[in-house]
């Protein structure tokens, strides 16, 4: 530190007159710098008529200082787009507000376009009249190739954007009508009996891998089936399509339900057993509607139990515990259920997205409890009105609901008048 | 829908006074008649609008197929008219605009009652027979100038631009949203523009016409000026010592006193 000190009063005297050549220097180039300067200058009358232009200027134009001044306007310097990119933006601009920067014109150059960042300022009288417009050019001929650069990349993204929308579009049409032949278009109406299903699919990118189904079996009886493959996505629908027709037909043949589902576990087994195993869990079960009430034979395979909502208001699992998943192991054990239902009485299925959903601040599963809970706090005013308010709370999981939930209701409707009510019909 | 909003609608000056309506050309807005307004106002009751793609209309109201004719220009100057319920309306058309007003014209004949055309021309490119000054290939140029220019501008102006009909206060922005528009609306008004072919509407005017035209005018010569005066019966022409497309701008009093003196003697 001292010792600069000593050094910088040292050459005191040195430093001044390198200042004093500079000064000097530059003084004498303050024309020079105006005519020679890394960039053209001009300045024009208010009508655009050019007083004073730089030779900078004039060795890119390729024009004598006679040619031009007092004989030709700004926009005479421009090409035809350059000139009418002026009249409707720069004029307009510059007349607005006095100054205007960067803006990127064209000029009739000696060696063709040459692409320039125009930036003018009126200079006023001292009570503020527009006396004259300065004007510096600056050459942007690597500016301008990089910016064509960039709009054609920004073109390209646009346009590939685009494909991928609508690629986005069609994949989504033909996942959705996939989709929809893993259920049935709607379900079939039943002579005393009511049923109402919903479907909530979790991503429409995703083929979902739930399905339920209600059919006839003969003249007096229906078969039902609701289950889940495991996994999403093509593969996962694969199973679906093949699961479905599987119960389907194995229904017709005997509708045992655990024939049909050890079928299922035969077929699914030798489909999947070579590597990529795939495999579901199910409820199958056989409607037999029989003088004002309907039995129901069912079995499950791992599936999580049905839920029945009693005409008294009152909610309890069905149990059908150790059955087991279909499709794994070559030998399989299913566990069969028997129950009726009553005027007023609903059997719900449904799958593990509703019970698994995340709910709360701690993002805990809803689970069964809680399921039987929210079933028996409502009126058992029927299949509809089940499912009405399950679907609400499935919306009201928000993002906690992250996957395919499929909710099958079967119900007897209760009687309305009550004289036609069978006294202790419950426990019959 | 709300065509005042969608048209950044204005209403000012005199109540009682003649109706003229200010239509905005390519490039700009309705602001390009702040020069021309006080003295207009003090006469008249005047009303300004954006079309929709310029200023500050309503960009959700963005209909590309509609504003790639200059009829859906005139559907929305047209559609002013019908919403202030203006009657005996003197349209004032800047550049592109006055064929705008030729077209309006014809849609609401009950409510335009005269025309002032302000630095018109029917046709910019050059046909057999008819100079307009412009090649095809001039047009492609500007269309360059105009994506060279929005790639900088448009980063800055975005957030301008943008949701404006809802807040005022963004009026104090005024200046540095002068002529931004969205480059994609913007290239679409161009190519309408410098495309257009208006010659044969032009025999279509029966209301009184004023043609203004500027002296030095590099995108409607006085040869096209004289076209359009002498292709609609009964107009009048006025030649503005003025330099430049915009006489409203770099000579306002002369065009605000053309104005008010065509609607003073076609009264």
């Amino acid at each position: 530190m001292m010792c600069r000190a000593a050094e910088e009063s040292e050459n005191e005297p040195e430093t001044d007159a390198t200042d004093a050549v500079f000064t000097s220097l530059l003084e004498d180039s303050a024309e020079e710098l105006y005519e020679h300067a890394p960039c053209g200058y001009l300045s024009t009358l208010m009508d655009g008529t050019i007083a004073k232009i730089n030779t900078t200027l004039l060795d890119w134009l390729g024009l004598s200082r006679p040619q031009v001044v007092g004989r030709m306007r700004f926009t005479d310097l421009l090409t035809v787009g350059g000139k009418l990119y002026h009249e409707t933006h720069f004029a307009p601009l510059l007349q607005m507000k006095g100054d205007v920067s960067g803006i990127a014109l064209d000029l009739k150059a000696a060696e063709g376009r040459l692409p320039v960042l125009v930036t003018s300022k009126v200079k006023t009288t001292e009570d503020g009249q527009p006396l004259l417009i300065r004007t510096t050019v600056f050459d942007a001929r690597d500016r301008r190739a990089y910016e064509t650069e960039l709009l054609r990349r920004r073109r390209e993204a646009e346009e590939a954007r685009r494909r991928a929308e609508a690629d986005r579009e069609r994949l989504q049409e033909a996942l959705a009508v996939l989709q929809q032949n893993l259920l049935p278009p709607q379900l079939p109406t039943i002579a005393g009996m009511e049923g109402q299903a919903h479907y909530h699919t979790a991503s429409p990118d995703l083929l979902g891998g739930d399905f339920y189904d209600l059919f006839p079996l003969d003249a007096g009886r229906w078969a039902f089936f609701l289950g889940d493959v495991c996994g999403k996505g093509p593969q996962a629908a694969a199973v679906t399509s093949l699961t479905r027709y599987t119960l389907r037909a194995a229904a017709l043949h005997d509708p045992d339900p655990t024939t049909v589902l050890t079928t299922l576990n035969t077929v699914l087994h030798d489909r999947y057993s070579s590597g990529d195993t795939r495999y579901c869990t199910a409820i199958f079960g056989v409607l037999e509607p029989v003088a004002g009430h309907v039995d129901v034979h069912m079995a499950s395979g791992g599936h999580p139990s049905a839920l029945i909502h009693r005409g008294d208001g009152t909610a309890d699992f069905l149990p059908t515990p150790g059955g087991m998943l279909i499709g794994v192991l070559p030998q399989v054990q299913f566990t069969a259920a028997h129950t009726r239902l009553h005027p007023g009485d609903t059997l719900l299925l449904y799958t593990d997205g509703l019970t698994e959903a995340r709910t709360g601040p701690q993002r805990e599963l809803y689970g069964e409890d809680a399921l039987r809970a929210f079933v028996a706090s409502h009126p058992p005013t029927g299949p509809k009105a089940l499912i009405k308010a399950l679907t609400a709370l499935l919306t009201g999981f928000g993002d906690g609901l992250d996957d395919d939930t499929a909710l099958l209701a079967l119900g007897v409707p209760a009687v309305p008048e009550v004289c036609d009510r069978v006294p202790g019909g419950g426990t019959r | 829908m709300d065509i005042r909003r969608r048209n950044n609608v204005t209403v000012t000056g005199r109540a009682d006074g003649p109706v003229v309506l200010l239509a905005h050309g390519f490039g700009c807005d309705q602001n390009m008649w702040r020069l021309v307004l006080p003295a207009l106002a003090e006469a008249c009751r005047v009303v300004l609008f954006d079309y929709v793609g310029s200023g500050r209309a309503d960009p959700s109201a963005w209909d590309e197929k509609r504003y790639s004719s200059l009829e859906g220009y005139a559907l929305d100057a047209a559609e002013v008219c019908e919403e202030l319920d203006l009657r005996e309306v003197t349209f004032v058309g800047h550049s592109v605009s006055a064929m705008v007003g030729v077209l309006a014209a014809a849609k609401a004949p009950q409510r335009l009652s005269r025309l002032v055309m302000v630095a018109p021309s029917p046709r910019y490119i050059d046909d057999v027979g008819y100079r307009g000054g412009f090649s095809a290939d001039d047009i492609d140029e500007l269309l360059e100038s105009l994506e060279s220019n929005y790639l900088g501008w448009s980063a800055a102006m975005a957030p301008v631009i943008m949701g404006n009909a809802d807040r005022p206060e963004l009026g104090q922005e005024l200046t540095a949203s002068f002529c931004a528009t969205d480059p994609d609306m913007a290239r679409v008004f161009a190519r309408t523009t410098f495309l257009s072919d208006s010659r044969e509407d032009l025999k279509t005017v029966t209301l009184p016409t004023l043609v203004l035209e500027c002296a030095h005018d590099a995108i409607a010569p006085r040869e096209v000026g004289a076209y359009v005066h002498a292709a609609i019966p009964g107009s009048r022409l006025v030649t503005l010592q003025a330099t430049g497309h915009c006489p409203q701008l770099s000579a306002p009093q002369a065009t605000a006193g053309a104005i008010l003196d065509f609607l003073g003697t076609t009264q």
